[in-house]
């Protein structure tokens, strides 16, 4: 166990120690011991900074399950790292962010907390694992904790719905990526991430590639909220706000983003990736910024301004794995997405959490978060409106913030997508920049939206359930180093660019990069070029739309609820509940009839189907002996009685022909030299007729009932069927005997080994005689069974008498 | 010679035994039913004790004993329930 290790593990100690702490300190805060956890490691983790900058990676491995190739491997490399430091930053920002927002006396602190750091020690474990099955395993930790997460409040009906549609959309996903990574290791032959890269180039040639390819990208794509897999994240905002601002902006949902860009050397070899990943991408990014002006709660606006601009992290390294299909010189072009979508990443994280927490104090302080009553806090609350303004322009790509940066460096990556002509780009690649740029304007709209309708015109105090107030200097502190971050971050880009970024482009396109380094460099002021215009573009049709918003609203009425998403995913659930039901309902109807009629039905199709297709029939009469006249008249005698059972009128009729069928198989044991088999055969039919007529007396009167013709036809098919196949069976297992009998070995032995001269009884009780004591003992427990039976029913009987 | 009319004997026996059942399939009442069946079991203690003499063998000779006695139970058992309509009666505890 290395350092390294311990530090993916620290977390899950902890969440173990925090119920014990939460006891024995009641006074103080449980955050403030939670929040020493992710400060430990984020300063380990910067330790570990000046390797990576040197594009040095790390490698510690712990065995875990050697047979199955199961191995705890923990890799640290550019892009590991980053995702890392920004799970340990954030989580750091919010669990201090939480210990003001929680409240100490009303809230199950214990609860939030152990949740909370099971869910970052398993994002740890997601980004530095590379055994994929470690990965896998950690994925469903994320999974299971953001359902915790969630259904925080689980006294509301819309947390454990949103908990519940979080855990079916990810764990669908997580189910299929477990799928994606068996296929691979298939296909390599080891779980390792690193060694499946290394032999990328032959993967492709292989059969369940795409396959692997698919059942991985769905995972990725429910994780990160993609189109169409999006609807969980709006819902999953029923949460606590520091959830929504840790798990639902910076980190879960960024896992997916993850994990595309970690098995980009390996997928990206087809063009398919490109296209699936560039596309879904732009899709997303479209679709939720123009939802997300429909909204009308906070941090709904919030949830499809992630989803959307995941969209857009997600597109850009699908632009960016156009680079390993260029041909020609140069291909740091679009290699410069890469960069563009890691620059985005860290951006996004740094204003959208800074955002949420934003939301969270205006919810905390006014008690809504509803646009429509929310208005003119901008003198109550100065810092909040300070934080908000620059979090929001800077999502709306405005200079001089680093949102403004990332997204320069998308429409470029766009424009560049445009231009090429491999992959079939030529025809459709405009398709991205003008996607892109409508997306970005609405995107500016709702940024506005957020800003404007909250902070600017009259309060309506009359609304709000509180009255507003400025926050707490202790919940303002994580929002304030979040949004110093956006705008260091605005001004000097570079001081990224070489610790992380580069090193996180050298890990997503590790072959690309080492024949050809590319040097990310981000400038504010970059000539003016078509990206400049565009963005240009969007700040004026945006003022223009957002100054109009109330003319063009109208739009979002035209598509009926009854075709969206939300409302399909909701019809499938019931649709799968109803559709079970009714399927369990139709065959296990509880009639033994037709259970009957299953039972025989799949044995004698089963049965016929595989004689016929391994052509088993055989018949072979070498081995016959000949038929005398008196098997053939007791055959007959046999034949005729069991028929007529068949068409017996009245009951005691059929109990006497079961006798005779009884007695003329004793018969038959007599004609074929058993005498034992004979005298039991007499004695029990003797028995049994007699138990049917002690029975007949408390039997119904009998009525074939069933008259219809279905009915019967049925019966008679399974019945014929079933004796054909016996009939069948029988005939062709006594045609392949393939050696002899072991009866030889008991006519020579019986006297001389065990003393006795009936061969039937001294098998019955010296060679086999451990049948026989349990043949007894199933008749003791019939007797035993009857009489209790019997017993206890008369005594039920004489109780309520 | 004597094979033969063995076999004869065992013949008509089973002729007989077939018209026995004629009657317990046609057997108007059930008491003809019951005579039927008894009457098909002494039939065949005769075939029995034929086809031991045939097999030359005396291994079947308990069944002809046990064939009797069983004959008689479930004639009997037959004929309680048909008398009755119960083979065996409770005791006087109820």
């Amino acid at each position: 166990m290395s350092m390294l290790h311990w530090s993916i593990l620290l977390p899950f100690i902890a969440a173990f120690c925090i119920p014990l702490t939460g006891k024995i300190t009641r006074k103080i805060h449980t955050g403030w011991f939670v929040l020493i956890i992710p400060v430990i490691i984020f300063t380990y983790l910067c330790t570990l900074l000046p390797t990576i900058k040197e594009h040095a990676t790390i490698m510690e491995s712990v065995s875990w399950i050697p047979s199955l190739d199961i191995s705890f491997d923990a890799y640290v490399d550019g892009l590991g790292l980053l995702f890392a430091m920004l799970i340990t930053g954030i989580g750091a920002l919010v669990i201090l962010y939480s210990v003001f927002y929680m409240n100490k006396e009303k809230e199950n602190l214990v609860n939030f907390y152990v949740f909370l750091l099971l869910f970052m020690g398993a994002m740890l474990g997601v980004v530095l694992s590379d055994n994929l099955i470690v990965l896998y395993t950690f994925w469903e930790f994320t999974s299971l904790s953001s359902f915790l997460l969630i259904g925080y409040w689980n006294d509301r009906k819309a947390s454990r719905y949103g908990a519940q549609k979080s855990l079916l959309i990810t764990f669908l996903g997580g189910l299929s990526m477990l799928g994606g990574f068996i296929a691979l290791y298939v296909m390599g032959d080891t779980f390792s991430i690193r060694e499946l890269i290394s032999m990328a180039p032959e993967l492709i040639q292989h059969p369940l590639f795409y396959f692997s390819m698919v059942l991985v990208l769905l995972g990725a794509f429910t994780k990160s909220a993609q189109f169409p897999f999006h609807i969980w994240l709006p819902d999953a905002m029923e949460a606590p706000t520091p959830v929504s601002a840790y798990l639902h902006s910076a980190t879960m949902v960024k896992a997916g983003i993850y994990l595309v860009a970690r098995l980009s050397p390996i997928f990206a070899l087809s063009a398919e990736w490109v296209w699936i990943v560039g596309l879904i991408g732009i899709i997303t990014l479209f679709w939720g910024s123009f939802n997300a002006i429909r909204q009308h709660d906070l941090k709904g606006i919030l949830a499809f301004s992630t989803v959307s601009q995941l969209g857009m992290i997600m597109s850009m390294l699908g632009m960016g794995a156009a680079a390993l299909h260029y041909t020609g010189n140069g291909s740091n072009v679009y290699m410069a997405a890469t960069a563009a979508a890691i620059f985005h990443l860290i951006n996004h994280a740094t204003f959208k959490g800074s955002l949420f927490m934003v939301v969270g104090i205006i919810d905390h302080e006014t008690g809504t978060r509803d646009i429509r009553k929310l208005g003119g806090l901008m003198t109550f609350m100065p810092i909040t409106f300070t934080i908000a303004a620059i979090g929001s322009f800077s999502m709306a790509g405005l200079p001089p913030f680093n949102g403004f940066l990332s997204k320069e460096m998308f429409f470029k990556s766009t424009l560049t997508i445009a231009n090429a002509d491999f992959l079939s780009l030529e025809t459709w690649g405009i398709l991205f920049p003008v996607i892109a740029w409508v997306a970005s304007v609405f995107t500016f709209v709702y940024c506005m939206i957020l800003f404007f309708k909250t902070f600017t015109g009259k309060a309506k105090l009359d609304q709000l359930p509180k009255k507003p107030h400025e926050a707490p200097i202790g919940m303002l502190i994580s929002p304030i180093v979040l949004v110093s971050l956006v705008i260091i971050w605005g001004l000097f880009p570079n001081m990224l660019a070489e610790t992380i970024i580069e090193p996180a482009v050298a890990a997503i396109q590790p072959v690309l990069y080492a024949a050809d380094p590319y040097h990310v460099h981000i400038s504010m002021w970059h000539g003016l070029s078509g990206e400049l215009w565009m963005t240009i573009g969007v700040i004026a049709l945006g003022i223009i739309l957002y100054k109009t918003y109330p003319a063009w609203t109208g739009i979002y009425k035209w598509m009926p609820k009854r075709y969206t998403l939300n409302s399909a995913y909701n019809k499938g659930l019931s649709w799968a509940d109803f559709g079970s039901n009714r399927l369990t309902r139709g065959y296990m109807n509880g009639n033994i009839h037709d259970y009957l009629v299953y039972i025989f039905g799949f044995t004698f199709i089963i049965l016929l189907y595989m004689m016929w297709r391994l052509d088993a029939f055989t018949i072979n009469t070498t081995s016959v002996t000949p038929i005398g006249v008196y098997e053939v008249i007791l055959a007959f005698i046999l034949v005729t009685a069991s028929i007529m059972i068949l068409f017996a009128k009245s009951r005691l009729t059929s109990i006497i022909l079961l006798g005779t069928v009884g007695y003329t198989v004793s018969l038959l044991f007599v004609l074929f030299r058993a005498p034992d088999l004979a005298l039991t055969q007499f004695v029990i039919e003797t028995v049994s007729t007699s138990l049917f007529l002690l029975c007949f007396y408390h039997l119904p009167k009998y009525k074939p009932k069933e008259k219809r013709m279905r009915f019967k036809v049925t019966n008679m098919v399974i019945a014929l069927g079933v004796g054909l196949t016996m009939t069948l069976l029988a005939l062709t297992s006594h045609s392949t005997k393939l050696f002899e009998s072991i009866s030889e070995y008991y006519k020579k032995v019986t006297y001389t080994e065990a003393g006795g001269e009936n061969m039937v009884n001294v098998i019955l009780v010296d060679f086999r005689g451990l049948d026989t004591m349990f043949e007894i003992t199933v008749l003791a427990i019939a007797a035993i069974g009857i009489y209790t039976m019997i017993k206890l029913r008369l005594e039920r009987r004489g109780g309520t008498e | 010679m004597f094979e033969i009319v063995l076999t004869l004997a065992l013949f008509i026996l089973t002729l007989s035994i077939l018209i026995s059942i004629y009657r317990l399939f046609k057997g108007p009442s059930m008491p003809d039913r019951v005579m039927a069946l008894d009457s098909i079991g002494i039939h065949l203690i005769s075939g029995v004790a034929i086809l031991s003499v045939l097999f030359r063998s005396h291994a079947f000779l308990d069944i002809i004993l046990l064939l009797g006695i069983l004959s008689f139970i479930g004639t009997i058992a037959f004929a309680r329930f048909i008398e009755r309509g119960v083979v065996i009666e409770r005791g006087n505890d109820q």
